[in-house]
Parts: C-alpha cells; structure tokens; sequence
C-alpha cells in the first residue's frame, strides 16, 4: 500500500496542526485577565472619605482612589502613602512627612504640600465635616517649609496619631476638586474613577500616570449587592469575582466545597456589642449588666448567628492585637447565677426592656437569639427593628434606648469609652485616667499594659454586652491573588491584586 | 335550602376550619414550645421528632407554623373586624344621607385608596414602629374603606327599590329603614367582602412580617418565616416550603370560601331558587 503512509503523515499532520492552534487558542485564554468585579453589600451614599462616615465609601477609595499620607496595609502595618518618609520628634510633638516627589492628582495637577496642609486645616476646621474630626483636633499647626514637606506640630501627644493620618479620613485632597469629590473624585491613587452607575456599581480605571506602583489590574468594578439571595447567584453565575465583607455565611459550606472558589475568614476590628444604656434603670446596676453577660452563650451566639466564623470577645479590644487580654471568661455563661445576680438587684422576676435592632443581618439575627437568651433568666427584650437613619437618631445621637446591637468597627476605639456624651452613657473615673495616661504614653510596651488596664476596667463594669468579633470573609474565585484577607481598616484595597 | 352547597363553598370551608383549629389547637398544645432555640439541632430535615423540621435556630418549624396560624389569624380577624365597625356604618351612612355626605364619604376612600395597603402599612410602621399593632390598623384602614364602599353600592340599590320608598311613605325614618329593610339586604354582599379581605390581610401581614415589619419575634409569623429562609433558599429550601404552602393553602381556602359565599348568597342565585 502505497499511498498508505502519506495518507498517515496527512492525518498526522492534520492533527498536530489542530492540537498547534489548539494550543495557540489555549494560551490566548490562558491571558491572566486585568479587570476585576469586587462585590460589596452596600452602595457608599458618596466618594468622597473625608466627608462621610460610610464604610462603603472608604471600601471603594482608601488606597485605591485616595492615599492618606500613610497607609494601613492587608496586615495592619503603617506603610508610605502619599508620603514615602516621615520622622516623630522625641517629645511625640513634630511629625515631619516628606511627599513622593511625582506625585499628581488624578486631574494633572501635583499633589505637594500645600495640599496636605489644605487637607488637614479643612479635617479640623469648625465647619469640617470630617467624620472623625478627632482625628485631627491635636494638630496645632501644619507648615510647609518647601513643596515635598510638611511639618505637622501637635498640642499634646497622640499615640495614634500616624494611624489616625493613615485612614480614609485623613485622605489628601485638592482645593480644585475637594468640593466636587462626592461624585466625582479626584485622588492621587494608582486608580481613576471612571464612572457610577447608581442603585448599582462605580468603575475605577488605572490610572496611567501613577508615580508609584502600577496595578496589575485595568479596570476595578465595585457592584452593590444587597440580597443575600442575589449575593450568592451572583458569585455561582460568575459575574461577581470576589465578594468582600460577605455576611450569608449560612451559604459558606457550599462555596468552601466548590473548587472554583476560595473562602477566607479574616479578621476586623468590628467588635460586637450588645450595646447598653448604662445611665437608664434598671442598667444603671452593675449587677444587672453582669447578670446579662452571664446570661448570654457567647459560642451559640456566634454558631447561630456567623455559623462559626467568629471570635469571642470578653472587652472591647480585638483579639488580633497586641495588648489584647483575654477576659472572656469572667463572666461564664450561667442562667442560674444572671438569676441570682437579678434578684439580688431587686428583680426576681426580670423586667421588661426593648432591644433596637439595626438592619444587618448580624443584629437582626443575633438580636433574636440574645432575646432569647435573656428570656430564659427573665429579662423580656421586646424586640425593635430600625432604619440605619432612625438608629442614628434615636439610639446613637438622641441616647434614647436601652438595649441595642451594633458592630464597633473603627480601629483602636476603646477611647470611645471616655468620651463625655457617647450613647454607652458610661461614666467612670478610672478608665479616664487610663485612657488619659494612654494618650501621654509613646512607648508600644507600656501603651499596651494600659490598654489592657481598659480592657479589665470595662469588662469588670460589664459596661455592655461584649459578644463578638465580627469576621471578614471573602468568597472569590480561586484564581485571583492579592485580596485582603483581614480588615484592618475599612477597605478594599485591590492596588496587590492580579489573576493566576 | 335544598340547593347543593357549591364545591368552593365546601373546599373553602374546610380549608378554613382547617387553618381554624390549626389555629385553636396550638392554644393548647403545640410539639415544642414554638419559642424554644437550640442551636445546635438547627436546619434538620423533616424527621420522626420534629414533622417538618427545624429552622435556623433549631426552633420547631411545625409549632411554629401551628402558633404562626394563630397569629395570621388574629392579625386578619383584628383587621377585618376593625374595618367591618368602620367601614360598614360609614357606607350605610353615604347612602342614605346622599349629596354631600356620599361625596365626604367616597373622597375618603379614595384617599385610602390612593395608597395601596402595604404602603400605608409600611408609611405606618416607619412613623409609629414596627408591630403587630401597626399593621392591623394600617389593613384595617383599608379594609374600612374597601367595606365602605362596598356598603355604599349595595345599600344604595336597595334605596332605589320600590319596597324601601314604601316603607319610607307609610312613615319610617331612614335610620329605621337602614336598619329594618336595607342591612338585612346587603348582609350577604358584605360578609362575601369580608371573607377575601380577611385572605388579603393574611397576605398583607405576611409581606411585612417578611419585611420585618410585621409580627415580631420571638412570636413566629408566616412571613418571617419565609423571609428567614431565604438566605437559605441553596441549602435548606424546605425552610421556604411549609410557611409558604401554609399562606397558599390559607388565602386559597379563605377566598373559596368568599367565593363560595358569593355564589350560595347571591339575591338571584336565591330568587331562583327558593321564592
């Protein structure tokens, strides 16, 4: 046969043509890909952080569309920001930041000291809006000796002041762009805001002149999702890559066992409360407070209402940090002893009381089963559920409730605790002291003893319901790489993300 | 009455009487006190100990669906008996005062219409918080002014009938007349009104529970029931079935019922039948 082998070298030839092309088309597809969708529950109201207490907005700008002098990395280290230098005098009184010298705003103009100096005297003004004013009420003076420095002197030492500066808030602005950044923000980040598609994403693209970095991403798209429902289909359908801050943790055991997915449980600062008005009967009594701390099954709460993915919590510290102490066990969860404490405080027969619940599913749920809990050593929790807007009304501005739940998730707010006028209505000399000793101290060893001293003077006082950690979980697809694992601020930074 | 009871009539009474001592029997007994959390027994599939399962706090889903009944119930009784004392004197009254007084009448009601009754529910418990309470007076506002109407229309064709001026010309007052001649004859329209407004508010209470603006826990409630399980629709999808099937089943059975009513009491249906 011989017309048989060139046959045979045809059909072989044929096939290694294909399986070239197929290769071919193969590594085209294999092109990692350079635009992410990055799921969030919540819409931001606007874009600009230095004017608004949102998280949403700080989840879709901090790092990636604005950069404070310094940053707060995925590990909650300080690192440069728009600055890429600074020094603290010894009397913990003069920081000196020295700019990155190219760097620009988005709209071309440099981004120099003069914007910083803007920046800050704008967050600490009478009229600033700047939802952590505190922030910025040590800074005495900002100067600016030359356009790459600028010399901020403080009134008293402030032991948190380079974390206060490295925080959404504390975002350099411009004076051309600061009154129009709500809805179309200017920044010096290594992406540009493309555009916002209301009630459902806002587009960042990378922006080319970037002094630092480059992103490995083109396109960053932030979509709101609010239904756990539609959260889940979205992830299944694919159109959503990683969704942040994910709370349908029923739905987790599914994605861990998908392939196509990674599920990480990380840390916040969220610290959960059962937030208590300390200055209304009956919780005026210290007793009752501790009768309800040991009236509430920490472990159950946290398997009925984060299935599991939580940490406990015995004060109002996060576990993760250095000076933590564990106080979880002092008050262990005993029905019969929260019915001896309320008896000995004059209510043998509980007393009925009201516990306001804001919409997340954390307080929602949870405030379900803590009434439950308290029910069983008498105390009947009628239960209320609010609007974010009538919650900040009534319950954190007006201080007119009694029990109500809510996740603390600012960083390092145990100082909340010596606030005057905060809606806890906790009043006590001995944390004041601390926290005021805290605020002179600059040495990391002795500032985490007195924090532990806080911690010990709150949980002692059972000042509220300390209940839990809220976590930071991601579901994404499992071949991305780069997404935060743990929130140690409000952020989604996704400047480190890229496709395997 | 010899006529044959229609199938509507029949089912829908049955199914009511079902929800009825569903409803009755829970006072007295349910499997598990339908408050009871245990975590650790949460989500388990219908079995032996507990016939329909359990939810996401480990709850009986069969005692809370027997309590839920119960709730659904008062809700719709409260809601349709508050619109009855409202809505039938203030139709009764439209016609047979007529002119002005039928104009105030009819102009209130379509302001109440004007907003559907979940909106005003919603507008209610956004003002005056959320609760059971709330909720019955928002569907009874509306029920009131459906019923209003309603009584309007039917009271003012037995006005028109010639026995009415009749009984007009050999001296009793109207208030008499209302009472004596035109009740007696719109009974049947009203209480058939009444039947499907009692299955709207179960459907009504239903969504604002499943807002959560409803009945509150820990007292179990159809429509929080569903909305709990939603998030849940992936991997516990029969924690969507049984309140919802119980909600079908209950408006399906309340709504022969008014059908069936409709059907057995109609003036004609009788005429033919009886005189």
């Amino acid at each position: 046969m011989p017309t048989a082998k060139p046959r045979f070298t045809l059909a072989a030839a044929t096939i290694l043509a294909l399986a070239v092309q197929g290769a071919a088309a193969q590594s085209a597809m294999a092109q990692p890909r350079t635009d992410l969708v990055v799921g969030m529950a919540l819409e931001p109201p606007h874009l600009d952080p230095t004017a608004g207490a949102a998280g949403a907005i700080k989840e879709v700008t901090y790092a990636n569309l604005f950069e404070p002098l310094l940053r707060v990395d995925g590990d909650g280290k300080l690192v440069p920001g728009l600055a890429e230098r600074w020094t603290v005098s010894e009397d913990g009184l003069i920081y000196r930041f020295s700019l990155r010298p190219n760097a620009k705003f988005h709209d071309g103009t440099a981004a120099d000291s003069a914007d910083v100096k803007f920046t800050l005297d704008r967050a600490r003004a009478a009229d600033s809006v700047n939802a952590q004013k505190a922030y910025f009420a040590p800074i005495a003076k900002v100067e600016t000796p030359d356009p790459h420095t600028a010399v901020v002197t403080l009134s008293r030492p402030d032991g948190l002041f380079l974390f206060h500066m490295a925080s959404g808030d504390a975002a350099i602005v411009a004076p051309e762009s600061a009154a129009t950044n709500k809805q179309k923000p200017v920044g010096t980040g290594p992406f540009r805001f493309d555009r916002w598609v209301a009630g459902d994403r806002v587009v960042l693209v990378r922006n080319p002149d970037y002094d630092g970095v480059q992103p490995k991403l083109d396109r960053v798209t932030f979509r709101f999702v609010s239904d756990p429902a539609a959260q889940v289909a979205a992830l299944k359908a694919g159109d959503i890559d990683a969704f942040t801050l994910f709370s349908t943790y029923e739905a987790l055991p599914e994605f861990r066992s998908d392939p196509k997915f990674t599920v990480t449980v990380g840390s916040t600062e969220g610290e959960t409360l059962l937030s208590t008005n300390n200055a209304r009967k009956p919780f005026d009594d210290v007793r009752v407070r501790r009768a309800m701390a040991h009236a509430i099954d920490r472990q159950t709460l946290i398997e009925g209402v984060l299935y599991g993915n939580g940490v406990a919590i015995g004060s109002h510290f996060p576990p993760h940090r250095e000076g933590y102490v564990d106080l979880t066990g002092l008050y262990p969860y005993d029905p019969a002893k929260a019915k001896a404490l309320l008896a000995e405080a004059g209510y043998p027969n509980g007393f009925d009381t009201t516990l306001r619940l804001p919409p997340p599913p954390y307080a929602r749920r949870g405030g379900e089963l803590v009434a439950a809990m308290l029910a069983e050593v008498g105390i009947r929790a009628k239960i209320e559920p609010v609007e974010w807007a009538a919650w900040l009304e009534k319950t954190f501005k007006g201080k007119d409730y009694d029990l109500t739940m809510i996740a603390h998730t600012e960083p390092l707010d145990i100082d909340i605790y010596a606030r005057p006028d905060y809606y806890f209505n906790y009043k006590s000399e001995r944390f004041n002291a601390l926290n005021d000793e805290l605020n002179r101290t600059q040495d990391p060893a002795k500032r985490d003893a007195l924090y532990g001293e806080e911690q010990k003077v709150l949980a002692e006082d059972a000042v509220n319901g300390f209940l839990f950690m809220l976590p930071s979980v991601t579901v994404q697809k499992a071949n991305l790489t780069g997404m935060w694992v743990n929130r140690p601020v409000q952020a989604n930074d996704v400047t480190g993300v890229s496709w395997k | 009455m010899r006529r044959k009871l229609p199938l509507s009539l029949r089912l829908g009474a049955a199914l009511t009487l079902l929800l009825v001592a569903v409803a009755l029997l829970s006072l007295l007994w349910t499997p598990y006190p339908a408050e009871q959390v245990r975590v650790v027994a949460r989500l388990r599939p219908p079995s032996a100990d507990h016939w329909l399962g359990t939810d996401h706090f480990g709850r009986d889903v069969l005692s809370m669906i027997m309590v839920g009944a119960r709730n659904s119930l008062a809700v719709g009784a409260a809601a349709v008996g508050l619109g009855l004392l409202g809505g039938v004197p203030l139709g009764l009254l439209a016609a047979a005062l007529g002119r002005w007084g039928d104009e105030v009448v009819a102009r209130l009601g379509d302001l109440v219409f004007a907003f559907p009754a979940v909106l005003t529910a919603i507008l209610l418990t956004a003002a005056l918080g959320a609760g059971a309470i709330n909720v019955v007076v928002a569907l009874a506002l509306f029920n009131a002014a459906v019923l209003a109407r309603v009584t309007r229309g039917a009271a003012l064709a037995v006005w028109r009938r010639p026995f009415v001026g009749a009984a007009l010309a050999l001296g009793r007052g109207p208030l008499s007349a209302t009472l004596v001649h035109v009740l007696p004859n719109i009974a049947g329209i009203v209480v058939v009104q009444a039947t499907v407004l009692f299955a709207v508010a179960i459907v009504n209470e239903a969504a604002l529970s499943y807002l959560g603006l409803g009945i509150q826990p820990p007292s179990p409630s159809w429509g929080k029931m569903l909305g709990d399980a939603q998030t849940h629709l992936f991997n516990a999808p029969l924690q969507a079935v049984f309140p919802g099937v119980a909600i079908a089943l209950s408006v399906m059975g309340l709504t022969m019922l008014g059908d069936g009513l409709r059907d057995w009491l109609d003036p004609r249906h009788r005429s033919s039948g009886m005189m």
